[in-house]
């Protein structure tokens, strides 16, 4: 389903259907939850699913490209930490030192993680750096 | 002989005035020493075939850099871009202030604008047209601000104590950074507890190395971004270290981690970092506005930033910054609106650059507002800082607009920080990182700043914050420790903040906490459509913006009168002796007293007690061999009419008039009310001596001499600012016990000489 403006803000209109990774809804995150350890920080991650519903909103008040970046953020959030950061490092300048690179790292990306965005987003990325000249040596 | 001099001493007075601190460079488009247009800058233009955008202000698809290939490609849409580059640039300027032209319309036209287009349109208007138009198109309609909380020592009960203070004034977003960078997990520890005592809500930040600062969010610490840094050229992009693409991804990234981002941008950065392109700061600024709308940011911190002091050194700068922000808010972005960096030493500039934010509002006035002393300022002083913040305080009051801040109590101000400070000592203890002292907690609860502390210094802060780092200690075990030694509150606060992650809700553009909700573009749309609409000031809030301290009343005055009452009576003592005869003789001297005069009131503005006054008079008028008589008027207490009728009544035609707060006349039978022969009217500088002054020439006026008129001096002090309010209730006491057509009453004065 296609979620619209009279849905926000989905904490307030859909709490119950609000929940972290592990499917926890945000009223069972309560602070005695959290005492009794049964929080752990995975359940206080965004879920995909919420991502989209933003996105959904974000497009219905006529923001399409703050949609698009929370549609990237969806493919991101089964994307291991450290991954994210070896990639955002890779599309720094310079830091990649063939078009080769990135090209591998969009399709780990799209083959490990069903990130098609993402991947689009590096291969155009590496076509950019190519044609200005970006995989130059950074001393 | 008077010598002649090489110069006029006013410039000599003015090189003394901070305002000659400040540097200013000359109008330079080849060098990038321009605001608002260089030959440099291309027209507006674009060429669309099928759909892609084949050129753009002026560059072939083939020529682009990788900010036109960016801007082209998430930026532009082609649907619109026909229709909204066709348009006349100043008809769209005049839409941008026609209050009968939709916020919606404009924002989508923009969709379809360039760079060079977009800053074409915002350059027509002037700046008061600029700042309505940034009132009429900023997102959200209910105004906010930000603060910095941050330390020379990166103390973290400091910065617990002022983030604590800080979101108790109602900033909505506070932002830390270190001295030392190493310490920032300590600092955004310390700044996540301060920031849940009081109320859960406001958003923090901790301003460090990228991949470190996405760390700390991740771990559940801050809850926004914003020094996602981007620039408008190529040159500087790279220097920058960043290119779109890489700034997109951790844009992307951030969401993915549940947490608010927004990038920064101003006017100066690439004159700074020597890649401007001989290109005008404005138009430099729309490529890196439009850059962020491409990327899907909800908002920009904008509005110079760290250029904003170099900026302000060229003609029509501070005018930019404002068009900068206008442009950033017709993009539909959130605006941290600058206001940070201190621009000037002049504190008229500082009023100056402040006040259109104030009156039009804006997502966040400040990005941020020292709330901390400058020299605690870790990202450099503020344009208003923690010393300024309650001149701050005062403007919202006098134009009745919602800067985001409250007044908070002195009282409330110490007890908040008495909980941070413990709430901080209580988690460092809890989780073996530190165990504060007494001695160090209450040298920072009642710190102004870090000169007044003896608390943790760098050092100890870096193991404190390579800790929490190595040991991989989240929010969850702050939370934790918190709950588990008593400030359960504080931890339910924290947690709020940390599930607002899980909806995404305050993701969306301009989103902030309010009274335990989510307010943001989306569900509080700005709606401005002229007067009526929009965010008008409620009653209820408007009161609290009034609420600044020590505010005088009518009780207060008298309050504070009664306290000289009884001092006053061992003084002196009035004896009425009915109704005042006209003198004869030409030794006659009156001195016209007030209605209130020693019944109500008992001491001038000056501070002088009464007494000593009607004594220093007396005895001048005496010291002459002439008869002084007192004389109390009830039909008026204007000084004017006080000191004639006192002349009046005089058998040498010579008055005095005197009001209890000190102001007096010397009067002659004759004369015109308000053409007396002396008249003293500041009384808040005026001094026994010149009372005694007045008595002497009084004498000397009974004894037709031609005395040289007393003057008392002054300094230029705002006389009306420090007095009138306490003047006119004053005054009102006075004239409440006027009587139309009472008689004069002589009265008997015994001074009884008692000292104090």
């Amino acid at each position: 389903m296609t979620h619209t403006r009279a849905d926000y803000p989905l904490a307030e209109t859909q709490p119950g259907a609000v929940t972290g990774k592990h499917g926890k809804a945000l009223p069972e995150i309560t602070l005695d939850a959290v005492l009794a350890g049964e929080v752990t920080m995975e359940d206080l991650r965004i879920t995909p699913q919420a991502l989209q519903a933003q996105a959904d909103v974000a497009r219905d008040v006529g923001r399409p490209t703050l949609a698009l970046n929370f549609e990237r953020g969806a493919e991101l959030v089964e994307v291991p930490q450290d991954f994210i950061m070896q990639v955002y490092e890779l599309l720094r300048p310079g830091r990649a030192k063939s078009k080769e690179e990135l090209l591998g790292a969009a399709a780990t990306m799209r083959d490990t993680y069903q990130a098609e965005r993402i991947a689009r987003f590096i291969e155009e990325a590496a076509e950019t750096y190519a044609a200005r000249g970006l995989f130059t040596f950074r001393f | 002989m008077v010598p002649k001099l090489n110069r006029w001493k006013r410039f000599a007075d003015w090189d003394e005035r901070p305002l000659r601190l400040d540097k200013f460079a000359a109008e330079d488009p080849a060098n990038g020493f321009s605001a608002f247009s260089s030959p440099a800058d291309p027209k507006p233009g674009i060429g669309i075939t099928g759909g892609r955008v084949v050129s753009l202000d002026g560059v072939l698809e083939h020529d682009y850099d990788m900010i036109d290939r960016f801007i082209a490609r998430h930026h532009i849409d082609p649907e619109v871009a026909p229709e909204a580059m066709a348009l006349d640039s100043a008809t769209v300027a005049r839409w941008l202030v026609d209050m009968n032209v939709p916020r919606e319309t404009l924002v989508r036209l923009a969709h379809g604008m360039t760079p060079a287009k977009l800053a074409e349109v915002v350059a027509q208007l002037n700046a008061l047209e600029i700042a309505f138009a940034y009132s009429k198109m900023r997102a959200r309609k209910t105004p906010g601000n930000q603060a910095h909380v941050t330390n020379a020592k990166d103390d973290p009960l400091q910065l617990a104590a002022d983030a604590a203070t800080a979101v108790a004034f109602g900033f909505d977003e506070i932002e830390t950074t270190m001295r030392v960078s190493r310490n920032a997990w300590s600092n955004a520890v310390a700044c996540a507890v301060g920031g849940a005592v009081g109320r859960w809500g406001t958003l923090f930040q901790c301003s460090s190395e990228e991949a470190e600062e996405l760390r700390i969010a991740m771990a559940g610490f801050t809850s926004y971004a914003e020094t996602v840094s981007v620039y408008g050229t190529e040159k500087s992009f790279t220097d920058g270290d960043d290119t779109p693409w890489s700034k997109a991804f951790l844009a992307a990234a951030y969401a993915s981690r549940g947490v608010k981002m927004r990038c920064t941008s101003g006017a100066g950065s690439e004159l700074l970092m020597g890649f401007h392109e001989a290109k005008s700061l404005l138009y430099l600024e729309a490529r890196c506005l439009c850059l962020q709308r491409g990327m899907g940011v909800q908002g920009t911190q904008n509005g110079g930033i760290d250029g904003a002091p170099l900026t302000a050194t060229i003609p029509g700068g501070v005018r930019e910054l404002m068009a900068e922000n206008l442009i950033a808010v017709w993009l539909d972005l959130e605006c941290a609106s600058g206001n940070d960096a201190r621009s000037t030493e002049s504190e008229i500039r500082v009023g100056a650059k402040i006040l259109p934010y104030l009156i039009a509002g804006s997502d966040l006035i400040c990005s941020g507002m020292g709330s901390i002393l400058k020299y605690d300022n870790s990202f450099n002083p503020s344009l208003i800082n923690g010393e300024e913040l309650e001149d701050y305080l005062v403007l919202q009051r006098d134009f009745e607009a919602d800067g985001g801040l409250t007044p908070l109590p002195e009282s409330r101000a110490i007890e908040l920080r008495e909980r941070a400070v413990e709430a901080i000592a209580a988690v460092f203890e809890e989780l073996g990182l530190s165990s504060p002292t007494e001695d160090m907690k209450t040298s920072v609860v009642y710190a102004s700043g870090s000169d007044d502390t003896r608390s943790l210094m760098p050092r100890d802060v870096s193991f404190i914050s390579e800790a929490i780092k190595e040991r991989g200690i989240t929010v969850i075990d702050v939370v934790k420790a918190l709950a588990n030694r008593g400030f359960r509150e504080e931890a339910e606060n924290l947690l709020n903040v940390v599930k607002l992650r899980l909806s995404g809700d305050y993701l969306q553009t301009s989103a902030m906490i309010r009274n335990g909700r989510i307010v943001s573009a989306v569900n509080d749309p700005n709606d401005y459509l002229g007067p009526g609409s929009g965010y008008r000031v409620s009653e209820e809030r408007r009161l609290q913006l009034n609420d600044i301290r020590d505010v005088l009343d009518q009780k207060e005055v008298l309050r504070s009168e009664a306290l000289h009452e009884k001092d006053e009576a061992r003084h002196i003592r009035y004896r009425n002796l009915g109704p005042a005869a006209n003198g004869s003789a030409k030794e006659d001297v009156v001195i016209g007293i007030s209605p209130a005069f020693g019944l109500k009131l008992y001491r001038t503005t000056a501070g002088h007690r009464l007494s000593e006054v009607l004594g220093a008079m007396l005895n001048a008028i005496r010291a002459r061999g002439l008869k002084a008589r007192v004389v109390r008027f009830r039909h008026t207490a204007d000084t004017s009419f006080l000191g004639l009728s006192a002349a009046r009544l005089a058998g040498s035609g010579i008055g005095i008039g005197i009001q209890a707060k000190g102001t007096a006349v010397i009067h002659q039978r004759d004369r015109q009310p308000h053409n007396n022969l002396e008249l003293f009217s500041n009384a808040p500088i005026t001094r026994l001596e010149h009372y005694r002054a007045l008595g002497a020439n009084a004498a000397a006026y009974a004894l037709g001499e031609m005395p040289e008129p007393i003057v008392v001096p002054q300094r230029g002090e705002a006389m009306g600012s420090r007095y009138h309010a306490r003047v006119a209730l004053i005054y009102a006491i006075e004239t409440g016990l006027t009587e139309a057509g009472a008689a004069p009453e002589e009265v008997d004065i015994t001074l009884t000489g008692a000292k104090s």
